[in-house]
């Protein structure tokens, strides 16, 4: 009784423990973005939204969060439709060498950030398509799509099998089946996929440090400015890309594990 | 006499090496309520499949109302499927899901919505038109079910096993909801499913299959008291199954000598064997008296009881004669009284010469 009772408060402890370790730093961040001072320095000085008046009137910033923006949405769209098709084919569809197939499509996430940005540059400056606001938008589709196709992919594993049968029974055409009941039935795991990949493309930075060009997004923005100094700057666009991250995230871990229910009442 | 709506004819499904019909021929005609009946694994899934346009024979042809079906696709058919998963439509209601075959038919949704509401009204689901499917019990679903079926008002409605997850008592009350539509629709009913008593109690032809191939086709009555073979004879159950050598012919009435002794069968006029021949013979245990003494009935056996099996008004009697044959008595609960069998001794079981029903060889 009395060691089930000190063995609860010490996994509380170490549970609260891990979570300061893991939040500690961003917290941090957080903090100085609203602080006076120059350097991150304790104790704090007075409260100021300085840093972020400062990053709101400077037109870098701007252009950055436009590239980010226009990246994560277009890699958001372009990867879940690759991923949708490539869950589907899967679930669908038995040919020979199936299971190479999929592996080579979970493929891309396992490779090393650092390595697939370097073969990504040689690759599009030998087909001179390099330093374009899209061609980051094709790496980072190749990145993200798995992780799209594994969300849809779970979906439809739920699905009864009969029921795509079942609207071609009752005279659905395949793609109207496709319309009508596969799409709507994997609903909630194509938004969440959306919203998943964009997070991913948003954070992203080293594909998108090599790629980019002069068409830098806002994790290449940061590194740029910590290059030149320290600039309390950077936690105030570090909180904003952390609050845009979590949001998307959120979002699509809500959507993932949302049960599909229409209930009229 | 109409035209069949439904012809198999020397239907073939292979998928890969496995065979799943071999040679089928069937006709079914408008109006009728045929069961395909048989153990797992015996393609009548197969062959309602085929008839959905979901698997394509690999051989023979499918005619529906005289037009090749072989290669018209699913959509292109209006042959509704009642599935055993049911394969309701989760993210769409009640009232939606019936509305789904009008909606790919592209009606108007005020007729949609209208002809929907009919059928649920019809089933007696009409309060749930709102609700969401997985809010339902079973039996609620699987009126759904039939109403999504019924609602584009097809000739030909094909079932699988649609009953089986229900419970005894709503599958009782599910069989004369079927029947009763079937009737009054008018319409073919293609019913598969594995329980004999689904079939016998609804159809009024059953196709028994067996290995992929039709074994016997024949209203439910002569299924029971005239199977076509052996196999037949053992799926239905309850059937005492001889094998002897034909030793007397006398007219119709052939004498047999068998390892459990001396019987007599009436054969069919025309059929008669000839002597020395291989024969087997049924005799369904419902037409087998038990009694305490020998009596002096055509055909007699000495028994001892083994166990008796208890289901409601029936009793089957399981015994065994003193070479170690078994065989089965089904006889009412109450006519048990009198014959004091839980004392065990020596039981003689006998049955008339015209009750016995011989296999074609």
């Amino acid at each position: 009784m009395n060691g089930g009772f000190l063995l609860s408060w010490a996994l509380r402890g170490y549970t609260l423990l891990l979570f300061v370790f893991v939040f500690a730093p961003i917290l941090f961040s957080v903090v100085f973005s609203f602080n006076s001072a120059r350097f991150p320095t304790i104790p704090l000085e007075s409260f100021t939204l300085h840093w972020y008046q400062t990053i709101w009137a400077d037109p870098d910033v701007w252009t950055a969060v436009r590239n980010s923006v226009i990246v994560s949405v277009c890699t958001a769209v372009i990867a879940t439709v690759l991923g949708f098709c490539t869950a589907y084919t899967d679930y669908r569809y038995n040919f020979r060498f199936k299971s190479a197939y999929m592996a080579l499509v979970l493929l891309p996430p396992t490779i090393p950030l650092i390595i697939m940005a370097l073969a990504m540059l040689a690759w599009f400056s030998k087909i001179g398509a390099s330093g374009q606001l899209w061609s980051v938008i094709i790496a980072h589709s190749v990145l993200t799509a798995p992780f799209a196709m594994a969300i849809v992919r779970l979906r439809l594993n739920q699905m009864d099998k009969d029921l795509e049968s079942a609207a071609w029974n009752l005279g659905a055409s395949e793609w109207r089946a496709m319309r009508e009941v596969i799409i709507p039935f994997c609903k909630p795991s194509i938004i969440s996929a959306l919203f998943l990949t964009a997070a991913v493309s948003f954070d992203e930075f080293a594909i998108a440090w090599f790629v980019s060009g002069l068409n830098k997004t806002v994790p290449v923005l940061i590194l740029e400015i910590v290059q030149g100094n320290i600039d309390p700057q950077v936690n105030a666009i570090g909180t904003f890309v952390f609050l845009v991250s979590m949001t998307l995230v959120i979002i699509a871990q809500v959507f993932f594990t949302l049960r599909q229910s229409k209930a009229f009442s | 006499m109409s035209n069949p709506l439904v012809e198999f004819k020397r239907v073939a499904k292979r998928f890969g090496d496995f065979v799943a019909v071999k040679s089928m021929d069937l006709s079914i005609d408008p109006g009728e309520f045929i069961a395909i009946m048989g153990p797992s694994g015996c393609g009548k899934t197969t062959t309602l499949r085929m008839l959905a346009g979901l698997d394509k024979p690999t051989e023979g042809s499918i005619y529906i109302d005289g037009q090749l079906m072989n290669d018209v696709r699913p959509h292109e058919r209006d042959t509704p499927l009642v599935w055993q998963s049911l394969a309701l439509f989760p993210f769409l209601n009640v009232r939606e899901n019936v509305e789904f075959g009008l909606k790919m038919r592209n009606q108007d949704a005020a007729v949609r919505r209208e002809k929907a509401m009919d059928w649920l009204d019809r089933l007696g689901v009409a309060e749930f038109a709102g609700r969401n499917v997985e809010t339902l019990s079973g039996g609620q679903r699987q009126r759904v079910a039939l109403a999504r079926s019924l609602v584009t008002e097809p000739r030909l409605l094909l079932l699988d096993e649609p009953l089986s997850a229900l419970d005894a008592h709503l599958v009782i009350r599910m069989q004369s909801v079927l029947t009763k539509l079937q009737r009054e629709l008018g319409i073919t009913f293609v019913y598969v499913t594995h329980s004999q008593s689904e079939a016998f109690a609804m159809a009024d032809r059953v196709v028994i299959m067996s290995d992929g191939e039709v074994a016997q086709t024949a209203v439910p009555r002569d299924i029971y008291r005239e199977p076509a073979n052996r196999f037949v004879a053992e799926f239905v159950g309850r059937n005492n199954i001889v094998s002897g050598k034909v030793s007397a012919i006398e007219a119709r009435r052939v004498s047999v000598e068998s390892a459990m002794g001396q019987f007599s069968v009436i054969a069919d006029e025309g059929r008669i064997p000839a002597a020395g021949a291989d024969i087997t013979f049924v005799i369904a245990a419902d037409l087998v008296e038990i009694s305490r003494t020998p009596g002096d009935a055509e055909n007699t056996v000495a028994c001892s009881l083994i166990s008796e099996e208890f289901i409601g008004s029936v009793v089957t009697l399981f015994l065994e004669t003193a070479d170690g044959d078994e065989l089965k008595v089904q006889l009412q609960e109450r006519e048990l009284v009198t014959l004091d069998h839980t004392s065990g001794g020596t039981f003689f079981l006998s049955w008339q010469s015209a009750s016995a029903h011989m296999l074609p060889q």
